[in-house]
């Protein structure tokens, strides 16, 4: 019922070609940095049940759209934002129409420190801390939210002296859990404890959406992986209930 | 054409590479004659520490440093303990990094110059009755221009072509420690490749000049067989 949703007719019928000689591929799949924990295990389980393998590449989104446009073997695409997925579209690198939104990015502001962060975001404005990390707002999609939540909490320019900023999101995490930022902006999924939902370590306060524009974290099927039995298993897998359960284990929102 | 920001970063760039530089030639100068004069069985083990910040991913050394000399590293327990606070994020911190990240392109060809300088020499000054002091700037320093002018532009451009370590330690802080290399990966990631083409195309006709400059100067030197 997804698949007919999502996938293109072109591709249907190629599956269904496909079928008949079900053996097991490789998807080769270059992964936003944020997405990480949750991708190893829905990797996991993945090739479980499925029998393809899924090898992951994490990294920034923006630099994946870089290597991809510059002919990178990747097959499947999870970016962390929805700009760099419809841009592969339009330009012939993703087979049209194939996008569809995996997740709703979720944002911590964050401190390794516990009884740091209070849980409704005051410190951001009471201030008394060195330096606040975030990732680089001119690409990663976790800087511009984190920029947009500083600017409708009105603390934006009295705060952005004090910024250190990240490449990506996972180097934005080792500012904050070395110690030598006192607080940032990470992704819920790099500091949550998946046996209980909470946060594993440290404290903070997970900022509620209407505080930033939507926070949709895009995918989409490559032109290399069109005829790659894996490539169009794993795409089918990221919309199934036990992917989704695994997102949403990990602290991203669901797409309805 | 370059933006007012980059302008910035070139001059920041720049400012750090001058300053480590001369921090590297007073350090790098007694440890790269230490190295070439002494039998001592700690020789292997400091030659191979010198080299080693070739062998480390610039990110995993930049990403020590920055354990190292946060508030739970040793280092940085250290710095706080001196009243300066933790390094990271800082110009300071950002010279200690870049200072070992280019200390093997300054104490190498100091130390293959200084060896390369026969014992004779020396022994003539000392009949002279000059003093290790005198002996090392009258004989050495004069016998050693070509080594010490290729440690200073080899530890200059490497320092500004450094990456991996300053995005680790420097936290791309505008005017602050955001050097010419993030900022192009930074135009790179925003997709504004004009921009970083215009960036990328001066930082390469500098280093190309600086390189020019060096070879030339190393060709008028009588001294030059003396390098690799």
């Amino acid at each position: 019922m997804l698949a007919s949703r999502f996938l293109h007719p072109i591709l249907a019928v190629g599956l269904l070609l496909i079928t008949p000689s079900l053996r097991a591929e490789t998807v080769l799949v270059a992964v936003a940095s944020d997405f990480t924990r949750p991708m190893t295990e829905i990797a996991a389980t993945f090739e479980k049940i499925t029998h393809h393998t899924a090898k992951l590449a994490f990294g920034s989104s923006g630099k994946a759209f870089a290597q991809i446009k510059s002919g990178a073997p990747f097959e499947v695409y999870l970016s962390a934002s929805e700009k760099y997925p419809l841009e592969l579209e339009k330009s012939g690198f993703a087979i049209a129409d194939s996008h569809f939104i995996y997740a709703i990015g979720k944002l911590v502001l964050w401190s390794a420190i516990p009884g740091y962060v209070d849980n409704e975001g005051k410190i951001l404005t009471t201030g008394g801390f060195k330096h606040i990390a975030l990732a680089d707002s001119s690409h990663a999609p976790y800087g511009v939210v984190a920029e947009e939540v500083m600017k409708n909490l009105g603390v934006l320019d009295k705060l952005r002296p004090l910024f250190v900023m990240g490449e990506n999101i996972a180097q934005t995490f080792q500012f904050v859990n070395t110690g030598n930022a006192d607080l940032g902006f990470v992704g819920l999924a790099q500091v949550i404890d998946i046996n209980n939902g909470k946060l594993g370590s440290g404290s903070g306060w997970i900022i509620p959406d209407n505080l930033h524009g939507p926070f949709r974290q895009m995918a989409v099927l490559l032109k290399t992986g069109a005829k790659n039995p894996a490539a169009l298993a794993l795409v089918d897998f990221l919309k199934s209930p036990t992917a989704r359960s695994i997102i949403e284990k990990y602290g991203f929102g669901l797409p309805e | 054409m370059l933006t007012a920001d980059d302008l910035e970063t070139l001059l920041l760039t720049f400012k750090v590479a001058s300053i480590t530089t001369l921090l590297l030639l007073l350090l790098g100068t007694p440890l790269a004659w230490w190295l070439a004069r002494t039998h001592s069985k700690w020789k292997s083990i400091i030659n191979a520490l010198v080299a080693l910040p070739l062998v480390l991913p610039p990110t995993v050394l930049g990403f020590y440093l920055l354990v190292l000399m946060g508030p739970a590293g040793v280092v940085g327990q250290f710095t706080t303990w001196l009243g300066l606070g933790t390094l990271p994020f800082t110009l300071p911190g950002l010279m200690v990094a870049s200072v070992l990240y280019s200390l093997p392109f300054v104490v190498q060809p100091l130390q293959a110059t200084f060896s390369a300088i026969g014992g004779h020499a020396l022994e003539a000054a000392a009949t002279l009755r000059a003093g290790s002091l005198d002996r090392f700037f009258s004989v050495v320093v004069p016998l050693s221009k070509p080594g010490f002018l290729t440690a200073a532009i080899l530890g200059f451009a490497h320092t500004v072509g450094e990456f991996g370590v300053v995005l680790m330690v420097g936290g791309n802080i505008p005017g602050k420690t955001r050097v010419v290399s993030v900022q192009i990966y930074n135009h790179v990631e925003a997709l504004e490749y004009a921009e970083a083409h215009w960036l990328a195309g001066s930082l390469l006709v500098f280093s190309f000049s600086v390189l020019l400059i060096l070879y030339t100067a190393l060709r008028t030197q009588p001294v030059a067989h003396s390098l690799k």
